[in-house]
């Protein structure tokens, strides 16, 4: 090891967005312990706060600060860094040290890149030094044009020959990729991709070969191992990260294995990795040939995958190598006595399947194709494929059972869908099984290899064979094990013997049917030698293949079982497993045996040193009361887990189970609406009105009542959005007739929608209904924008003394009426001081780590504190004594989701967030707008200005002015340019896209002459949202920064004018 | 799907495993081992190494990619495989494929097992099993169908099975210019393939064969099953060779051999290594090595002559992984530089052997 390194700087990868997402808050943190563990001084620099490398004690000196070599070198000219490891925080950190790099900064501070050189870095990333350097060492790559115009581009296209694929060079995920059958798709694709990045790449198209990837590790000394091999289910050109993946590969032949992971060996010596890199093949399902398809030469969402598969720490493994560890003088940290140089040997087959929230997005292309639109993923852990595959199925969370018995698929026509795979892929081909597809048939279709198709069909017939039976006892046994071992849940199997009746009823029936059978599952190890090496591993998932646990239940009760949050998605993220992983924390501090129930790949909460046992598996009823069954816990903490363990809590409380703080029953009413209400009015608290309605005539009278706006929840949504503000009656009957079902079956909240009104959060911790500790934030936006794509402050600085003290009030109120005791969170509407409740949650919200660490007092530990039943004191300061501000910021992904309109409304649409500090409000906004993507805009181009209502446009009349004064040239459409002449600012008017009379808005951003646009709705109607979709697609698609609320325009806008950017103070957390 | 025959696997402790037939329904016994490798079950399956034992698989999905056609090269030499037929007694897996999906497979793994007329197990908790085996050691076993006294216990280390595997007679392949005897104790063709891309003449003679009698350039001692102990004969024949200075290598087995040549004792090992991720460090050096490993002896380091020296070392156990003589051209690793199935890192070996003669 290299000991003249002792302090090193870590750069994170910023806020969660597609295809870049937790996985690096995992791969960082791990990196961290691992440099700590040498005693090395750590600093991170992260602005995303909600992550677990971002908290007390994982790094020495953290940074809340944009991953921009601007800070990053601000930050470095500050801490003198010797080392600075750039592998760990996804593209953002790479791209931001290769910048760094070639602008001499590192070198002019002395600063060592650790691990891989980045010359490495480059000539993986640029795609012609990279086949220039395959080609050195005869390693077949996928021929490929580099060019730098469309013309060059289409004369690449020709001579390689349609189809073609598009990428954009150094692009995060895929970014502005995609497949092109004739000129006319080219040209279309390659001008966005242009936009992203100044080279774009024209490739042959290798549709319907399998992909395959390996993780190989090289050390200074030359020693490679490679750790895992994954196979995507679905051919070549579906995005991995859309695609579902296989640890081990299951198709490959111990030649075809073997001759990959020589490959792979070869490409890590050629290119000099020192650390881990990814190798991505295509591969001929017809013969031996392949083409590398790409190294990734850092951590990547596939190593946290890889590490999470195989048990194998790579992220941590990296780190060391970084310092100049060999492999040989690690330990394998599973069994503690073996060497890290080895390759892990799986006993069990795990499935990755990506979440999708498409459902979310107006106007978004649901189609799966090279360029990545997933927001999560999980990974299941079976003995057979078809065990995986299902448990895999139910934990992506978006209402399925499996693969079989689930709410039938409305599908036209099966063999486009097939052909043209969207989100919905895999139930379109449990749909075409059960519609008597063959497997050839399938297979001719989608190109998936006949194996995995043989093994989903063996799922179907199973079903089959269940349907054939109608009552449990006469379900012969073997076929109940079977179905077992194939993954089926007792929800499965009580819809195909039982057919209906009370679903609840019947999974308990099924449930104890089997168990007086002794069918249950056992818990195995992952261990990374299968059982060839004693294994003290705390890695655990459970099995229906299998004779006996692997582990010694003492029953001593001493086990507190936290329930995580499953696969990432919108409006439950990694603040979660911050949550998860403080409780577990504490849990151990205090003795107990902290027990971790998750399945998510990309979390910190699903590493095994995090917890004293882990289960790797499903968050439903059945799998959690088995796992509680061996257990026999003290307690369960539903509370630090979103909303997938709040929404068990009373089930599992009905089967006996000790719910820990605030009980089930309180939660139930929190939860359900009408028992909230009659809480609210019982003890006095103000709510927006509401009714659940079920025909038409009761919502018009109801509105007579309250008035437009009003917002409406369908019980029952048929596309589209699931909430939905309507300002008059034909938007409503539109929303209803188009989306959604009105009927005594399916009835729907309407609420009254008050507008121009302040939302306040309370996020609290009480004990036996007495708030120990709160923090009050406010929304920069007014009510309407979900609270989690809010930005978000904290402390509030323009919020009444009398609105804090009513919203204290109340929410002392309902800790007390519901007995609460743990986490909170309750969100107001203030409108002057008049505060309505809108919500309220007994659990941890998604600003706990926000508020935990702008305050500095850590609420999960409290709450878990309260919830073991331990003494705890009221913390000593409170948001009034803090001399500084936090602003929490959404990011967006909207240049990912083709076709989706970037607005925001009451549904939540971002996928990530960050949280930074600032002396005041604007150093705050200022330095998370630049986290979230935002940048100050270039003086030589214009900003686009359309700014809404007549009262919008009134709100943003003083930031147009600054603007004006600044020296920005305005551009604005119609409405917006007469405002600002009347107001003596002068601006160019520009047509929207169905005008003709001036110069177009659209040509302007295709030119490039626009560097902020700020977009704001007027309202709904259909000619306003396609004009201003238009502009707002284009302004995403050029990778043109988009504003579209107001009240945030105006704030960003204030900052960017009052402050200088080189005038900010760079402060680390602690010095705040 | 076919009804499948419920059998019963018996270990010699009195454990019992039920699961189903899948192979060729005949009650069968021998050593119970574990692989813990992810792929290659036609490789080991044809492995003569594995002569006399019940192979037990820990990688729980068998059969994915079917079996390749059993052709032969003209010079005798299986085209996919690694030798004539399947040499284990039975295959025992968690969950076999029924279904297999390859371009290169001509039958299922379970026509494969019934043309043979070997037994394969499907639906065993080969978990549970391994870790017995890891605890109390590699033990014998049977696998029974109606009645458990169907078959006895057989220990294939009181047998020897390298006298049942290797050649009868002495083949030569290849013209190159350098002759090298190949001693046949269980030869897999991997090593004859490896050999023969080198250019070199090979003399492949059976195990009790006295090479010292034919005139060649170099000599390797092949792998092979069961007790090393067996084989006095091929190791006073290598005891005589050393004596002419000309380079030998051995692999496995012949790791085994020389080592008995040059004085050394072997042990049997708990359960041996079985499997394609053992790490091997060359000794003196950072230069380490996954390898592939089928063998359930090793050599003795503390008992090495003063002349010799290990050349690899187990990173896991510190097992002996090879050996050399300190000055003369005698070398040999216990692993398998020749893969098949297994991580191909170390083929590297063959070209030290070959520049060597």
């Amino acid at each position: 090891m290299d000991t003249t390194i002792k302090k090193v700087l870590l750069l994170g990868s910023g806020a969660l967005k597609i295809g870049e997402a937790g996985e690096f808050d995992y791969s960082g943190s791990q990196a961290l312990k691992a440099l700590r563990e040498e005693g090395i001084e750590t600093i991170l620099i992260n602005p995303n706060i909600a992550t677990v490398q971002t908290s007390e004690g994982v790094a020495d000196h953290i940074y809340f600060l944009p991953v921009t070599p601007f800070f990053v070198e601000k930050v470095i000219a500050k801490e003198r860094p010797q080392g600075i490891l750039l592998s760990f925080g996804g593209q953002t950190a790479l791209n931001c040290g290769v910048a760094l790099y070639r602008e001499g900064i590192l070198e002019k501070y002395g600063v060592q890149v650790l691990g891989t050189p980045v010359q490495a870095i480059m000539d993986t990333e640029d795609r012609e030094l990279f086949v220039k350097k395959l080609d050195e060492i005869h390693i077949k790559t996928i021929k490929s044009e580099a060019v730098e115009n469309i013309a060059d581009a289409r004369a690449a296209a020709l001579r390689l020959g349609y189809p073609v694929i598009i990428r954009a060079a150094y692009a995060l995920g895929g970014l502005g990729s995609g497949f092109c059958d004739n000129e006319e798709e080219l040209d279309k694709l390659v001008e966005k991709a242009f936009s992203f990045s100044p080279q774009v790449l024209v490739e042959k198209s290798l549709k319907g070969w399998k992909e395959i990837e390996y993780e190989v590790v090289r050390d200074r000394y030359d020693n490679c191992i490679t750790v895992c091999n994954m196979e995507n289910f679905d051919p070549l050109g579906i995005h991995t990260g859309e695609s579902i993946v296989i640890a081990p590969s299951q198709t490959l032949t111990n030649s075809e294995y073997h001759k990959l992971r020589e490959l792979a060996i070869r490409i890590i010596r050629h290119i000099g990795i020192v650390g881990e890199c990814n190798v991505q093949y295509a591969f001929d399902p017809e013969s031996e040939d392949y083409r590398v398809i790409e190294v990734n030469a850092r951590l990547s969402r596939s190593s946290a995958l890889a590490s999470k598969a195989t048990g194998y720490p790579l992220a941590f493994v990296a780190a060391k190598l970084g310092l100049g560890y060999g492999l040989f003088e690690l330990k394998n940290s599973v069994t503690q006595t073996t060497s890290a140089f080895f390759e892990p040997a799986l006993d069990y087959v795990v499935c990755k399947i990506p979440r999708w929230d498409l459902g979310k997005f107006h106007g978004v292309s649901r189609e799966l194709g090279s360029s990545m639109k997933s927001v999560g993923e999980v990974m299941a852990i079976g003995r057979t494929f078809e065990e995986a595959m299902q448990k895999g199925l139910r934990m992506i969370g978006q209402g399925m059972h499996g693969f079989v018995e689930n709410k039938e698929l409305v599908i036209d026509d099966i063999d486009k869908a097939l052909r043209e795979p969207t989100d919905k892929r895999v139930f379109v081909i449990s749909k075409a099984m059960r519609a008597g597809y063959t497997v050839d048939q399938i297979h001719d279709l989608t190109r998936i290899d006949r194996w995995f198709l043989e093994k989903l069909h063996n799922i179907v017939r199973t079903a089959d064979e269940l349907e054939t039976y109608n009552q449990l006892e006469a379900l012969p046994l073997d076929l109940l094990i079977r179905a077992k071992r194939e993954g089926f849940s007792d929800f499965q199997i009580a819809r195909a013997v039982l057919k209906g009746g009370d679903m609840d009823a019947n999974i308990l029936r099924v449930r104890m049917f089997r168990k007086s059978h002794d069918v249950v599952p056992v818990v195995k190890q992952i261990d990374t030698l299968a059982a060839e090496y004693p294994a003290q591993t705390n890695y655990l998932y459970l099995t229906y293949c299998g004779t006996e646990h692997d582990i010694h239940y003492l029953g001593d009760r001493r086990s507190v079982v936290v329930l995580g949050s499953g696969a990432y998605r919108i409006g439950s993220s990694v603040e979660f497993d911050w949550c998860g992983v403080n409780a577990l924390n504490t849990i151990r501090k205090e003795g107990y045996r902290s027990v971790m129930i998750n399945y998510n790949p990309e979390t910190v909460s699903t590493d095994y040193d995090m917890c004293d046992r882990l289960y790797f598996d499903e968050l439903t009823f059945e799998r959690v009361l088995d796992i509680l069954d061996l257990e026999n816990p003290h307690g369960v903490i539903v509370s630090t887990g979103g909303q997938i363990p709040n929404n068990l809590a009373l089930k599992l409380a009905d089967q006996g189970v000790n719910i820990l703080g605030t009980s089930a029953a309180s939660i139930d009413n929190a939860e359900d609406r009408n028992k909230f209400s009659a809480m609210c009015d019982r003890v006095g608290i103000d709510q927006p009105a509401w009714r659940e309605l079920t025909s038409m005539d009761d919502i018009d009278e109801f509105i007579a009542e309250v008035g437009f706006p009003v917002l409406v929840r369908p019980s029952y949504v048929l596309s589209g959005a699931a909430m939905n503000v309507c300002s008059n009656h034909d938007e409503l009957v539109r929303f209803l007739e188009l989306a959604a079902n009105v009927s005594k079956k399916h009835p729907v909240v309407v609420s009254q929608f008050i507008e121009h009104a302040k939302e306040v959060e309370m996020d609290a911790v009480a004990e036996k209904g007495e708030i120990i500790a709160y923090a009050i934030s406010e929304h920069i936006e007014f009510a309407g924008v979900h609270s989690g794509d809010a930005t978000i402050q904290f402390p509030p600085q323009k919020l009444y003394m009398e609105t804090i003290r009513r919203v204290k009030r109340i929410s002392k109120l309902i800790a007390k009426e519901l007995n609460i005791s743990g986490p909170f969170n309750i969100q107001f509407l203030a409108k002057e001081n008049a505060i309505k409740v809108i919500e309220c949650n007994l659990r941890a919200s998604r600003s706990f780590p926000f508020i935990s660490k702008v305050l500095k007092i850590n609420f999960i530990e409290l709450a878990t504190r309260i919830m073991l039943g331990l003494p705890v004191e009221k913390p000593h300061h409170t948001l009034f004594d803090i001399d500084y501000v936090g602003i929490k910021a959404s990011q967006f992904s909207f240049s990912r989701l083709q076709k989706a309109d970037p607005v925001l409304g009451v549904d939540m649409v971002s996928t990530g967030e960050v949280g930074c500090l600032g002396n005041d409000t604007d150093c705050a906004i200022l330095k998370s707008m630049i986290s979230v993507g935002q940048r100050i805009p270039d003086k030589s181009k214009g900003i686009l200005l359309s700014t809404g209502t007549a009262k919008q446009k009134i709100d943003m009349l003083p930031a147009a002015e600054q603007l004006y004064r600044k020296g920005y040239k305005l551009y604005a459409t119609g409405g917006t340019h007469k405002m600002l002449e009347s107001n003596g600012i002068p601006s160019t008017r520009v047509a929207w896209p169905d005008e003709t009379d001036a110069p177009q808005a659209l040509d302007l951003l295709h030119r490039k002459e626009i560097d902020l646009v700020v977009n704001i709705p007027k309202n709904l109607s259909a000619d306003e949202l396609d004009n201003g979709y238009k502009i707002r697609r284009a302004a995403i698609d050029l990778n043109i920064p988009l504003i579209t609320n107001s009240r945030l325009a105006s704030a960003f806008i204030n900052a960017f004018c009052q402050i200088d950017l080189d005038t900010l103070e760079i402060k680390s957390w602690e010095e705040y | 799907m076919q009804a499948r025959k419920e059998v019963v696997l018996i270990l010699d402790d009195g454990s019992r495993f039920r699961g189903y037939s899948f192979g060729y329904d005949k009650a069968v016994a021998g050593e119970v081992v574990f692989n813990t490798a992810m792929t290659g079950y036609p490789e080991s399956l044809t492995d003569p190494s594995y002569a006399g034992q019940l192979m037990v698989l820990t990688y729980p999905l068998v059969g994915n990619y079917g079996v390749p056609r059993q052709t032969f090269e003209p010079d005798g030499i299986s085209t996919f495989l690694e030798s004539e037929k399947i040499h284990a007694e039975a295959i025992i897996v968690s969950d076999y494929s029924e279904n297999f999906s390859h371009w290169n497979a001509v039958e299922s793994l379970a026509d494969w097992l019934k043309r043979e007329k070997i037994a394969g197990i499907t639906g065993i908790d080969t978990r549970a099993l391994t870790k017995l085996l890891r605890e109390k050691g590699s033990m014998k076993g049977k696998i029974v169908f109606d009645d458990e006294n169907e078959i006895d216990f057989i220990d294939p280390n009181l047998i020897n099975q390298v006298a049942r595997v290797s050649c009868k007679e002495v083949i030569t392949y290849g013209s190159g210019k350098k002759r090298v005897v190949l001693v046949d104790c269980g030869v897999k063709h991997n090593i004859i393939r490896c050999l023969l891309k080198r250019d070199v003449t090979l003399i492949r003679v059976p195990w009790d064969y006295d090479f010292n009698t034919i005139d060649y350039d170099g000599l390797f001692i092949s792998n092979g099953p069961g007790d090393p102990d067996m084989c006095e004969t091929t190791v006073s024949h290598i005891r005589t060779a050393m004596k002419t200075g000309k380079p030998i290598f051995g692999i496995c087995m012949g790791n085994q051999l020389l080592a008995k040549a040059g004085g050394a004792k072997i042990f049997k090992l708990k359960y041996g290594h079985r499997s394609h991720n053992q790490p091997v460090r060359m000794v003196g050096t950072n230069k380490c090595f996954i390898t592939s490993q089928n063998h359930g002896f090793a050599v003795d380091n503390n008992t090495l002559g003063d002349d010799w020296e290990p050349l690899f070392l187990n990173m896991n156990d510190g097992t002996n992984e090879g050996i050399r003589h300190k000055t003369l051209p005698f070398f040999s690793a216990q692993f398998h530089p020749e893969a098949a199935s297994g991580p191909t890192d170390t083929e590297f070996l063959f070209d030290t052997f070959i520049d060597k003669i």
